[in-house]
């Protein structure tokens, strides 16, 4: 009964969100004040029958309903109950109803956060965003439902894939889609600028703080995506260019063009065509995003079924949202006009530079993504593109991308003497070459290495972090000097500033990672016979052989490795090779010790047969591999911070108190 | 400068830059894209010779054989008409097994052995890479046809296999 009333509540919300869709809109543009009162109420409608739709479903997996299908393939009675909720997102229908879930939050929160916006404004977004929800419950109710139902009922589940049974993926996956779905906020703004036709600098400011929430979801999901396939999947790697973790970072770099571009507007009310482009092209890219990982036609860890059916549905939305924003864009565009005038160095021309470099990384990235399936589509065979080429084609681009990013928070507005600027910023270059360059000859001393080691690739990327680190300390010094109290000077630069600044440095200790564990990660792949033992990086791993153990769901072969530095004991390591009971899919969970210059990695390969109890054994030193995910975690906080900006709020306050009521 | 020459400027650069990528997207493409292949292409010499590729199919039943350093490991892929010896040193994929599907990416060596560089198994036990599917699915049709041809009177040779 409960799975019905979820069904029948996904039926009811597609209701609301087609009345959504249509009546404000055209209250708009009639400018009835009765059909855009509509919006409002019925946004908070649809966020509460498609709530209560994923509540059923999550009803379902909690008490191990096999009489859905969903459920059924996708839960085990054995499976700890935490699994069993997040193994609602552990397939295609369960994924969809999470955004549909997400993207009615999205809309619920518009209409509750947007009082101080005109009326016509509020109800062109949220008719856009009921479109867009529209789309997706067809497409749920028609290909996917959750809640089909299995008769007869299975006695069990077939269980979750274990790669999914785990902490990081309990959150990736929201954190992820409340980024992807986000951008369809900016989208939605963008959108009604081009309906309304009025496209200012005010328009800017409502849509930032809404884009820079979503970008901070979508850098922490593809985050802690990172992060779970380094320690999850048993291979020491952080980033493999695998197409869905493209699918991902396409749309992240636009959001990153997009932000910036965004505050151009706001502050000059320059790029606005350009501002406008940028927002369809994040949210179109979203959604091929969602359409690659759903289809099937990439090969990848995600695509777990495939059904043409779903694709071909998918693309067809894709097109229509594309399309139709495109055209709206072509014939709206240009009464939106260009914007304020600047000069060819000035803060304008440096951020017209960084979007265009993260628009062609994102381009690159796009090409090496699809290239195998149009070269398949036409018929000329089968092909992959390894993480070679994109290293090739994304590295040389962001490099000039960070000297600019060095540049930009220092330069002006509008104008600026070339003289000047490289006066400001001479020092800091010259000591972060230095620095770069000395460096790498201290670090075998450091890192317990070998060998010292010094390549050009890591002097550059060092230069790249540094750049950016004294960037901001002469940003912060000029900021902060003058007459007075310091704390108060402190304090008066606004918080969207800090936000910048937190960001770039997150960028900086991303680089900083990148560019150590590259350059002096060691990896072995040994066999260990019990007793054994190897040598890595400076440290000595001797293995203990292999043990039975049991967990909730699965037995275990618990290897024991102790790690010991100059003879003195660093830890005991206790990697495992699982097989979990349900699906006798063995899984390889690593042992890891972090730290905060260096990780410890030991994973287990296999047993060797006919040996007295060795096994094939993977010892890897990673070198400042957290500062990769403490990176993405300072970009977060900065954009958190920029949102939480006094300026987004005081409009608002000025609005209540011109209101008598 | 004159807005004129101004926008020229703009322009100039803007083209300069999408060359730039242009060129480093095409030059790394060359160099990166692996051509996927069929046990059977391999067999009749359509893969290319002195560089990397990649192959898909099945590892053959009871063909696994581990070397004495406990890493190096022969296997055979197999589209259930042409097989190919692989040679692989390193850790296997969790889901790598006898009778399940595979991708092997490596070079020819004499003797027509595979020297794989990488073996990928899917995450999850049900799934067969499409590769695989697609291998398994072609030396189906290249026999049916050669069968028919074989049975048809003007082709005096019976077919291979």
């Amino acid at each position: 009964m409960i799975p019905e009333l979820g069904h029948f509540s996904l039926i009811v919300a597609l209701c609301l969100a087609m009345v959504l869709g249509v009546l404000p809109i055209l209250g708009a543009a009639r400018n009835n004040a009765v059909l855009m009162g509509v919006a409002r109420p019925v946004a908070y409608g649809q966020l509460l029958f498609v709530g209560l739709s994923f509540a059923a479903l999550a009803y379902a997996f909690l008490n191990n309903d096999f009489s859905v299908l969903y459920v059924a393939q996708h839960s085990n009675s054995q499976l700890p109950a935490i699994y069993r909720f997040s193994a609602i997102w552990g397939g295609h229908e369960g994924s969809l109803l999470l955004w549909a879930l997400f993207l009615s939050v999205w809309t619920a929160a518009v209409a509750l956060f947007s009082r101080h916006l005109p009326e016509e404004m509020v109800a062109r977004v949220l008719g856009v965003m009921g479109l867009i929800a529209v789309g997706f419950m067809l497409f749920m109710l028609f290909t996917s439902s959750p809640f089909e139902r299995l008769l007869p009922a299975a006695a069990d589940g077939r269980d979750l894939n274990p790669l999914l049974q785990d902490p990081g993926l309990v959150i990736h996956p929201p954190m992820l889609y409340m980024g992807y779905v986000g951008f369809s906020v900016a989208y939605a703004f963008a959108i009604s600028a081009l309906l309304g036709g009025k496209l200012d600098a005010t328009w800017a400011r409502w849509s930032r703080p809404w884009t820079t929430v979503a970008w901070v979801f979508m850098t922490l999901g593809i985050a802690l995506g990172s992060g779970w396939a380094y320690y999850e999947l048993g291979w020491g790697g952080w980033w493999f260019w695998d197409p869905v973790e493209n699918a991902s970072f396409m749309p992240w770099l636009l959001g990153t063009a997009l932000i910036h571009s965004l505050a151009v507007t706001e502050k000059r009310g320059a790029f606005k065509s350009w501002t406008v482009l940028l927002a369809i092209a994040a949210f179109s890219l979203s959604l091929l995003g969602t359409f690659l990982v759903r289809s099937g036609v990439l090969t990848s860890v995600h695509s777990f079924a495939a059904d043409p059916k779903r694709g071909i549905f998918i693309l067809t939305f894709l097109v229509l949202v594309v399309g139709a924003s495109l055209l709206l864009f072509a014939w709206r565009a240009p009464k939106v006009g260009l914007g304020g005038k600047f000069d060819l160095i000035s803060r304008e021309s440096l951020l017209l530079s960084n979007n265009v470099l993260l628009s062609v990384a994102s381009a690159s990235v796009f090409i090496g993504t699809l290239y195998p399936l149009f070269m398949d589509a036409l018929g000329y065979g089968k092909l992959s593109v390894g993480a070679p080429y994109f290293e090739a084609v994304f590295v040389p681009l962001m490099i000039p991308m960070v000297l600019l990013m060095g540049l930009g928070p220092l330069a002006r507005w509008k104008k600026m003497e070339v003289p000047e600027l490289a006066k400001r910023v001479q020092w800091g270059f010259a000591s972060a070459l230095v620095l770069a360059l000395l460096l790498p000859l201290l670090m075998g001393k450091f890192l317990m290495l070998e060998a010292n080691k010094w390549s050009p690739m890591i002097v550059v990327g060092l230069l790249m972090a540094f750049w950016i680190i004294a960037s901001l300390v002469i940003s912060l010094r000029q900021r902060w000097a003058g007459q007075g109290a310091f704390m108060a000077r402190v304090r008066k630069q606004s918080r969207s500033y800090y936000g910048m600044q937190l960001a770039h440095l997150g960028v900086a200790f991303f680089i900083i990672g990148v560019t150590l564990v590259k350059g002096y990660e060691t990896e072995r792949d040994v066999r260990m016979n019990v007793g054994d033992t190897v040598m890595a990086g400076g440290y000595e791993f001797k293995f203990n052989g292999v043990t039975e153990t049991e967990g909730p769901n699965y037995v275990a072969g618990m290897g024991h490795v102790v790690v010991s530095q100059d003879g003195k004991r660093v830890g005991e390591l206790n990697p495992e090779k699982r097989q979990y009971n349900v699906s006798g899919m063995p899984l390889t969970e690593a042992a890891i010790q972090t730290g905060l210059f260096r990780d410890l990695y030991v994973s287990l390969g296999e047993a060797i047969p006919e040996s007295e109890g060795a096994w094939a054994v993977r010892v890897y030193i990673k070198p400042f591999v957290d500062w990769i995910w403490a990176g993405c975690l300072l970009m977060g906080l900065g954009g958190l911070f920029a949102v939480s900006d006094r300026r987004y709020r005081i409009h608002k306050q000025a609005v209540k108190q011109g209101q008598p009521s | 400068m004159k807005p004129r020459q101004k926008r020229f400027l703009y322009i100039v650069i803007a083209i300069a830059a999408v060359g730039i990528a242009v060129g480093l997207v095409l030059n790394a493409l060359k160099d990166n894209v692996s051509l996927y292949f069929t046990p059977t292409q391999v067999y009749n010499k359509e893969a290319p010779e002195g560089r990397s590729f990649r192959i898909g199919g099945l590892v053959e039943e009871g063909s696994i054989k581990r070397e004495a350093d406990g890493l190096t490991v022969n296997f055979v892929i197999t589209d259930l008409h042409k097989t190919l010896p692989v040679v692989y040193k390193g850790i296997l994929p969790d889901l790598f097994k006898e009778g399940k599907g595979v991708v092997v990416q490596g070079k020819m060596e004499a003797g027509g052995l595979m020297r794989a560089d990488e073996v990928l198994a899917k995450h999850d036990e049900n799934y067969m890479p499409p590769e695989a599917a697609d291998a398994l699915k072609k030396a189906e049709t290249a026999a049916a046809a050669n069968s028919s041809s074989a049975a048809s009177p003007s082709s005096g040779t019976p077919g291979a296999q």
